[in-house]
């Protein structure tokens, strides 16, 4: 099988690897970078389980392939949290009890740092448009939502 | 997913060579949220996959000049609805724009994915139709510019030419003053492709143009030109029948899993009303400066 050099700076570490041309990028950071954060749920755009953020957007990495990375900056769930310490989002999310079953969370706290970074203070309809992305089946809606707002009004984006 | 070979040509000669060699074995790749849905149902089965996004001349700038904006095909939808001059001057891309998908896909939809994608239901579609968009395409023959009425033939299926590529999405800059909007019904926000699809365009002049995807084969464009749906006087019953002359085309398909010919039909007259008055009222409120 042919596959196609890339580097790509996953997590603020570059790493130079080879990929096959149908991989997507879940694939990739998860069955050679080990990262698997992101999930691999509806794999058609609709449910937001395997989003990341690639040169500062989010995106599902399911409809992405991995050799379109060649060249990106990737963040991951994994690469949230520095020193063992969470992000204000993360704390947030569990002071507020944003996660039941927790499949979804990665995505969800990606959407989440991704709009406290573009918004600082967004309203309940920008957080809801923001995050319309990302299903929660265990209905944590509120909850996600409430703990957007306490990150945004503490100021700790 | 099955696998194929990846092309990723820095050059227009580069993607012309890879096209002419690799003929039908090749589909163009730029944003991927609908080719790569239908890579890995295996609905389409290409051995090369084409990613234009490294081609200079695709690449994603917005630019002003000449008299009209010019949008790289490969600028993505969120940059679209973002951006001020598309919003001042084509509000109603701009809403379209904004209700791609979800945030996730409106970062890696592109312009000129939607419309070679030609989906039925593409929500820039009517926009582009309204403002009379016109489509750069380039083979290795040369450039041709080809009206945004004239491009859609059926669902991915386009007037585009064995070998050519979209480069950039024209809109003439209004020289009157226009009111315009962008509605859709869908079953749910964020996900759902549209059941219906909407843009309407009113100008000074009392001409109105309302195009409509997700109710036929293609999206359609139809105007108005005896004044009767922007005319603040005429009655209920007389833009009731000029809109069912402009609907007229309308069919559509019974085997939709998304919503039924009744109802697309029922909401393409609700939608139509409301988009013309918002259209008037955005007219009325100043418009875009002409």
């Amino acid at each position: 099988m042919t596959t196609i050099p890339i580097e790509v700076t996953v997590n603020g570490r570059s790493r130079s690897l080879r990929v096959a041309p149908q991989h997507t990028l879940l694939d990739v950071l998860r069955d050679d970078l080990a990262l698997t954060g992101a999930k691999e749920c509806c794999l058609v755009g609709e449910c937001g389980a395997c989003t990341v953020i690639v040169d500062g957007s989010t995106v599902d990495s399911c409809l992405m392939l991995g050799v379109e990375a060649d060249g990106a900056v990737v963040t991951t769930i994994e690469g949230l949290a520095t020193g063992g310490r969470l992000t204000p989002i993360q704390e947030a999310f569990l002071d507020e009890g944003g996660v039941q079953c927790g499949f979804c969370i990665p995505g969800q706290v990606i959407s989440a740092h991704a709009l406290l970074q573009a918004s600082a203070h967004p309203t309940i309809a920008e957080i809801e448009e923001g995050m319309a992305g990302n299903l929660c089946r265990c209905g944590c809606y509120q909850q996600i939502t409430q703990a957007i707002l306490a990150t945004a009004e503490a100021g700790r984006r | 997913m099955r696998s194929f070979a990846y092309s990723r040509p820095a050059t227009l000669a580069q993607a012309f060579k890879t096209l002419e060699s690799g003929g039908s074995d090749c589909r163009l790749l730029a944003g991927g949220t609908d080719l790569i849905i239908r890579l890995r149902d295996g609905s389409l089965q290409p051995t090369i996959v084409v990613d234009v996004k490294r081609i200079p001349e695709l690449r994603p700038v917005i630019r002003e000049e000449a008299g009209r904006l010019t949008i790289g095909a490969t600028t993505v939808m969120s940059e679209i609805a973002a951006d001020e001059r598309v919003r001042r001057h084509f509000v109603a891309l701009a809403e379209a724009a904004a209700v791609v998908g979800a945030v996730q896909i409106r970062n890696r939809a592109t312009l000129g994915g939607n419309i070679c994608n030609a989906s039925p239901a593409a929500d820039t579609a009517p926009a582009l139709l309204v403002y009379g968009a016109q489509v750069v395409a380039i083979g290795s023959a040369g450039s041709r510019r080809i009206p945004i009425r004239d491009f859609f033939v059926r669902s991915g299926e386009t007037t585009l030419r064995r070998g050519e590529l979209v480069m950039a999405i024209e809109l003439p800059l209004p020289t009157q003053r226009t009111g315009s909007v962008h509605l859709r019904r869908t079953r749910r926000r964020g996900h759902d492709l549209a059941s219906v699809t909407l843009a309407c365009l009113v100008d000074a002049a009392g001409v109105t143009r309302l195009a409509f995807g997700s109710v036929g084969p293609r999206p359609v464009l139809a105007v108005d030109s005896s004044g009767v749906l922007a005319d603040d006087a005429a009655d209920d019953d007389a833009k009731g029948a000029v809109l069912e002359e402009l609907f007229a085309t309308a069919s559509p398909s019974a085997g939709s899993m998304r919503a039924s010919p009744e109802y697309r039909r029922a909401m393409l007259r609700v939608l139509g009303r409301r988009a013309v008055g918002i259209a008037l009222d955005r007219l009325a409120g100043g418009g875009a400066p002409g």
